[in-house]
C-alpha cells in the first residue's frame, strides 16, 4: 500500500516536470538569486534577461530561431543553484547558462556546466571565478581587484601613500578587502588602519575615530555594499574627516547618494561603469549607444532606475546572443568557441575582448573614476 | 513468517531508492534523488533526538558544517583522505555535541534549543569570518572522493548523478537501520520513557541527562555525516549549509512527515525538497504555497504526513 502510494506521488511529479521539456527553439538557461539576500543583484538581472529575450523573440529571434528562457530562482543558496544547474542542463536541455548571481552561487553552477560542456557566463565579481581558466566558464563584471587597482591608480596620482581602510565583513566586502591588499603594495601605498564592521551595523564611528587617530593616514577605503557603506559616509562627515573618501563599485548607484545624504557623500570618489552616467559619455563613446538602449528599454518597462547589476545580465546576454549568431548555429561547443572569440564588443560594463587566457576580456579601462558632486556624478579626469 | 516494522521499513527504501531510476525521464532526477537522501540521513538524525528522546535542537545545521568544513579542509591541511576527513568531521562533531549537550542536557524544557540556536549561529559565524582558513561567505572548493573513479575501473560506469543518487541511497540505508536498531535496544526504550515522561523513568532507574546526551551525539554525528556528503556532492561549500534556515529546514523536515518514525521523516524531506523545484512553476507565489501545504498540513494532520496517511488507511481498511 505503501509503495503505490509513494509511486503514484513520484509519477505525478515526474509528469509535471515532463511537461516543460522538449521542443525545438533556442533553449537558454538561467538561475539567478531573484529572491533572498542577494536579491538586488539578482532581480535587476531576471529583469533584463526577461526583457532582452522579449525583445529578441519580437525581433525574429536569433538566426531565425525563437529563443526560449528557462529562468529559476536560486534564492542565493549554492546548493539549491546547483540542483538548478543540474536540472538546465539534463532535464530542460538548454545550450548555453547565464547566472550565478553570487560568487558562491557561481562556483557551483560552474563544475555543473563544465561537466556537461555548456558555456556558462556568471555575473558574479570574484576572480577566482575566471581565475584559472575554465574551459566553459566566462563572466561580465569586472574583478574585485580589478576595482581595488582603479582605486588606488587615482589614489598615485593625487601622491597618496598611505591610507585607512573599512571594510564590510559581507562577502563583497571580505573579498574587496582581501584583493585590494594583495595588490596595494604595487601603488607604493601602505595601510596604516584596517577595520571591519559587520553588515548589520547602524554606526561606524568607533572604527573611523580609530582610523583618524591613526598617524599618517591620507585617504580611507571602503569596500562594501548595501547600507554600511551609506552609514560609513554619514559617520564620516559627522566625526567631520577631512580626508579624502573611496568606496567601492558596490555602491555605485544613485540609491547610495540618498541613502548617505548628498552633503555628506559630497567629494566621494568610487569606480563605476558607463551606465551610471549616461549624460557625462561623450557623443563618440563606444559605450554611449548600448547604455542609451539598456536604460530607455529597462526604465520604459519597469519604471525603476537602472543598476550595475542588471547591467552584468545585459552584457551577458550580448555576448551570448552576438556568440549565437557569429555560430551560426546553437550548438553549446560551437557557442563557446564563439564566445571565446568575442573582441571589441561595447556592453554597459565596459568593451569586452576575450581570449583562450582571459574569459573576462575588460581591463581597466571600464572603470571610470566617478567623484559625487552637489547630489550627482561627476568624471574625474 | 511476519516481518517486523523495522524490515518492512528498510524494504520500503530499499524498493524506493532501487525503483524510482526506472522512472527517471533524465539525469536531473538523480540529483534531487540524492539531495533527498542526504537530507533524510540528518532529518534521521533529529528523529532519533526529536522523535525518540522528545528534545529540540535548532542548530543542528552547525553539525552539517562542520562536517562539510571537515571535508573540505581536512585533505587540504592535513592530507586525509576526503571519506576520512568526513570521520574526522563526524569525531569532532561528537565531541562538540558532549561538550555543548553535558551541561545543558540536565536541565529540562527549551533550554537545549536555545542552546543549540546558540551553537548554530556561532559555527555559521566562525565560518563567514575566518577567511583565510575557510574562504569565507564565498566558499570553497572540496576535493573529490574518488569513489566513482574507482568503480569506473571495476567496469562500473556511472554518471555523477546516478553515482552520488546510489551512493547517498546506500549511505541513508545504513542511517535507517542503524536509527532502528537503536529503537529496540535498551538505549531507545530509555529514550522513549524519558520522552513520555522524564520523573517515570528516573524512578524506573533511567539516567536521564546521560540518555539525552546520547541522543544529542548520536544525532550530532547524523548531521554531521549529512554535511559532509553534500560537501562531497557538490564539490563547493559555503556557509549556508550551517545557516539558521538550513537548522530549520530539518526540523521542519522531520515534523511534516512524522517526526515519530524514520519513514516520516523521508517521506516529509522528499515532499519538502521536491516542493520547490515542482512549484518554479507558480514563480514568485512558490513561497505562498510552500506555507499554504504546511500550514495545512500541520492544522490537518499535526501528526505528520506519513502517520496521519496511515492511520486513515488502515481506517478504511477495517
Amino acid at each position: 500500500m505503501k509503495t503505490t502510494l509513494t509511486t503514484t506521488a513520484l509519477s505525478t511529479l515526474l509528469a509535471l516536470g515532463l511537461a516543460s521539456a522538449a521542443s525545438a527553439e533556442i533553449r537558454i538557461g538561467a538561475t539567478l538569486s531573484a529572491t533572498g539576500p542577494a536579491a538586488f543583484l539578482g532581480d535587476p538581472e531576471a529583469k533584463t534577461l526577461e526583457m532582452l529575450v522579449e525583445e529578441a523573440n519580437a525581433a525574429g529571434g536569433l538566426n531565425g530561431e525563437e529563443i526560449a528562457l528557462v529562468l529559476y530562482d536560486d534564492g542565493g543558496d549554492p546548493n539549491k543553484a546547483r540542483t538548478f544547474a543540474t536540472r538546465l542542463v539534463e532535464d530542460d536541455e538548454v545550450v548555453a547558462i547565464i547566472g550565478g548571481s553570487t560568487t558562491g552561487t557561481t562556483m557551483s553552477i560552474a563544475s555543473v556546466a563544465e561537466d556537461a560542456e555548456i558555456p556558462f557566463i556568471s555575473l558574479a565579481g570574484a576572480i577566482e571565478i575566471i581565475d584559472p581558466v575554465r574551459p566553459f566558464t566566462f563572466k561580465t563584471p569586472h574583478t574585485d581587484r580589478m576595482a581595488c587597482e582603479k582605486i588606488f591608480e587615482d589614489m598615485q596620482k593625487r601622491q597618496i601613500t598611505t591610507i585607512g581602510m573599512i571594510s564590510g565583513t559581507d562577502g563583497f566586502g571580505a573579498s574587496m578587502q582581501a584583493q585590494c591588499k594583495d595588490v596595494v603594495g604595487d601603488y607604493g601605498i601602505t595601510i596604516a588602519a584596517d577595520e571591519t564592521y559587520n553588515p548589520t551595523d547602524a554606526d561606524m564611528t568607533a572604527q573611523l575615530t580609530k582610523i583618524k587617530n591613526t598617524a599618517g593616514v591620507q585617504a580611507v577605503l571602503n569596500p562594501g555594499f548595501g547600507q554600511g557603506p551609506s552609514i560609513v559616509t554619514r559617520n564620516y562627515k559627522q566625526l567631520a574627516i577631512e580626508l579624502p573618501l573611496y568606496q567601492s563599485h558596490g555602491v555605485a548607484s544613485d540609491g547610495f547618494i540618498e541613502l548617505a545624504g548628498a552633503d555628506a557623500a559630497n567629494g566621494v570618489r568610487l569606480p563605476g561603469t558607463a551606465l551610471l552616467v549616461p549624460g557625462l559619455l561623450a557623443a563618440d563613446d563606444a559605450q554611449k549607444p548600448v547604455v542609451d538602449a539598456y536604460k530607455t528599454a529597462f526604465e520604459g518597462k519597469y519604471s525603476t532606475p537602472v543598476s550595475t547589476f542588471g547591467g552584468y545580465a545585459n552584457d551577458a546576454w550580448l555576448i551570448l546572443s552576438n556568440a549565437i549568431t557569429t555560430a551560426g548555429e546553437a550548438d553549446p561547443a560551437a557557442i563557446r568557441d564563439a564566445i571565446e572569440a568575442t573582441t571589441g564588443l561595447a556592453g554597459t560594463t565596459g568593451i569586452y575582448n576575450m581570449s583562450a587566457e582571459n574569459h573576462l576580456g575588460l581591463d581597466l579601462s571600464a572603470f571610470r573614476m566617478l567623484e559625487i558632486k552637489d547630489g550627482g556624478w561627476t568624471l574625474v579626469e | 513468517m511476519k516481518l517486523s516494522s523495522k524490515h518492512v521499513t528498510l524494504l520500503v527504501l530499499l524498493a524506493l531508492v532501487a525503483i524510482s531510476p526506472m522512472l527517471f525521464p533524465s539525469g536531473y532526477y538523480y540529483r534531487v534523488g540524492a539531495l533527498i537522501f542526504v537530507n533524510a540521513f540528518a532529518v534521521t538524525g533529529i528523529v532519533i533526538l526529536t522523535g525518540y528522546a522528545g528534545q529540540i535542537s535548532l542548530g543542528h545545521a552547525g553539525f552539517a558544517g562542520i562536517g562539510a568544513y571537515a571535508c573540505a579542509l581536512a585533505p587540504v591541511h592535513l592530507g586525509l583522505h576526503p571519506a576520512l576527513a568526513a570521520v574526522l568531521g563526524a569525531l569532532i562533531s561528537a565531541v562538540l555535541a558532549w561538550l555543548v549537550g553535558r551541561p545543558i542536557l540536565r536541565l529540562k524544557g527549551y533550554y537545549l534549543g536555545v542552546a543549540t540556536l546558540g551553537f548554530g549561529i556561532l559555527v555559521s559565524m566562525v565560518l563567514n569570518n575566518e577567511r583565510q582558513l575557510t574562504g569565507g561567505p564565498d566558499g570553497m572548493e572540496v576535493p573529490d572522493l574518488g569513489l566513482r573513479g574507482v568503480l569506473k575501473d571495476w567496469g562500473l560506469d556511472l554518471s555523477n548523478g546516478q553515482f552520488w543518487y546510489f551512493f547517498s541511497g546506500i549511505c541513508l540505508l545504513i542511517g535507517a537501520w542503524l536509527a532502528l536498531n537503536l529503537y529496540h535496544s535498551p538505549t531507545g526504550r530509555a529514550l522513549r520513557a524519558l520522552h513520555g515522561s522524564e520523573i517515570a523513568a528516573r524512578v524506573v532507574g533511567v539516567d536521564v541527562a546521560r540518555e539525552k546526551l546520547k541522543a544529542f551525539v548520536i544525532s550530532a554525528v547524523y548531521a554531521s555525516v549529512s554535511g559532509s556528503l553534500l560537501a562531497l556532492q557538490n564539490k563547493f561549500i559555503t556557509p549556508d549549509v550551517a545557516g539558521f534556515m538550513h537548522s530549520i529546514e530539518m526540523v521542519t523536515m522531520a515534523v511534516l512527515g512524522g517526526v515519530g518514525s524514520v519513514l516520516g521523516a523521508v517521506f516529509g524531506t522528499a515532499v519538502l525538497t521536491l516542493l520547490p523545484q515542482v512549484l518554479t512553476a507558480f514563480g514568485e507565489y512558490e513561497q505562498l504555497i510552500l506555507g499554504l501545504v504546511m500550514m495545512l498540513v500541520m492544522i490537518f494532520l499535526p501528526a505528520g504526513l506519513l502517520p496521519s496517511i496511515l492511520r486513515k488507511l488502515r481506517g478504511a481498511e477495517a
